[in-house]
């Protein structure tokens, strides 16, 4: 141990095991992290009945650890097509900051733990959802999905889109409509989201030979997808407005972000190489910054809805 | 020697790091302990011998 440490040492990079925290910290995906707080956050507040704070704040953490033993395993997975890349080369196991061993152990160890103690401090519906939700990132997504096929955007998605479902079954201890059209709704926005993303930023998976939609059917059917995702999307947000958690607010709120969403992958669509070039990608960067807001404002609309109790909803 | 510095002190701050993390787990345990026994329903069950007064009585029904 000590040996390895001494030679390990006399190298520019520390060796595998001698990472810091915040290179077991960038493992676990924080942006990744963030995202699944703030809508489990928003499932737990809009679900009917309440829980009580320490309980919620608790089984947050446990959502937010088991989307991070998520990133922790995915990273492991993808260290070969990491390497590959020029924007995720610097990631801790390509660049050799971690062990591939240490990743693994990281990710299964918070895997079981985050499954077991949500279960212990909510309920095991919840719990149940999100041991789906990791092995459907880790092995559906990462292993499966990614390598093989153009739709792994798509589906890969649903992942993501998991957590406001078991935010809501953390209180509740099931998962109705209203539950599902908010999975819907991050589920029809990912790949508009992405793919908007993937046209103005110059990535090369072809290099890591992963199937995007840009690299196996090309820009123009990427921005002909993503139209018809967004028109999608648009669907299911009315139709999340019009359920018990929506109200005249929400469906205020969401005709709006519905309309620029709509306008924006519209011009996206009818846009050429030749364009983007002259533009420096405007368009699609404007589709890539408004998708961020409707997410964001989206759900915040279901919390105000909630919040203004007898006021709010249909 | 230097470079032994550098790695000890490395390791140092992932060992207090852990040490934090397992003294949050702690006091989260403790926190959760006492929320649910704070606000948890009827926490008497069957231990082993039938207990009459947990069964539904003809009057409750």
């Amino acid at each position: 141990m000590t040996d390895l440490s001494l030679h390990a040492a006399t190298e520019d990079r520390p060796a595998p095991d001698e990472a810091s925290l915040r290179d077991f910290w960038q493992l676990l995906k924080p942006r990744l992290m963030s995202l699944s707080v703030f809508t489990a956050l928003v499932g737990m507040l809009v679900a009917p009945g309440g829980v009580h704070p320490f309980i919620g704040a608790t089984s947050i953490l446990w959502i937010a650890v088991g989307a991070g033993a998520s990133g922790a395993l995915n990273m492991w997975f993808d260290a070969d097509i990491d390497r590959v890349m020029k924007r995720t080369r610097n990631r801790p196991i390509p660049s050799g900051r971690v062990a591939p061993s240490s990743a693994l152990a990281l990710g299964l160890f918070l895997a079981i733990v985050s499954v077991v103690m949500l279960d212990l401090t909510a309920n095991w519906v919840a719990a149940a959802w999100l041991t789906f939700t990791i092995f459907f990132y880790v092995v559906i997504y990462s292993m499966w999905l990614k390598r093989t096929t153009s739709w792994n955007t798509v589906i890969g998605g649903l992942a993501g889109a998991f957590p406001p479902m078991i935010g809501w079954a953390a209180v509740t201890g099931n998962t109705p409509i209203e539950a599902w059209l908010m999975v819907g709704l991050i589920f029809m926005w990912t790949p508009p989201h992405f793919w908007a993303l993937a046209l103005f930023v110059k990535t090369d998976y072809h290099a890591a030979r992963i199937p995007m939609l840009t690299v196996t059917h090309g820009r123009a059917e990427t921005r002909r997808q993503a139209w018809f995702w967004s028109l999608g999307l648009a669907v299911v947000s009315l139709l999340a407005s019009l359920s018990s958690i929506g109200g005249p607010m929400t469906l205020a709120v969401a005709l709006v972000l519905n309309g620029v969403f709509l306008k924006r992958a519209w011009d996206m669509r009818h846009r050429t190489d030749a364009d983007c070039e002259a533009d420096g990608h405007a368009v699609e960067r404007g589709l890539f910054k408004w998708s961020l807001v409707y997410l964001f404002a989206h759900f915040a609309v279901f919390v105000a809805e909630a919040a203004l109790g007898p006021y709010g909803g249909w | 020697m230097h470079q032994d510095h550098e790695l000890h002190t490395r390791r140092k701050g992932r060992n207090f790091g852990i040490l934090g993390v397992l003294l949050s787990f702690v006091v989260l345990i403790f926190g959760l302990t006492v929320v649910k026994i704070q606000t948890g329903t009827y926490a008497e069950a069957f231990d082993h011998v039938v207990r009459p007064e947990l069964v539904p009585s003809e009057a409750s029904e």
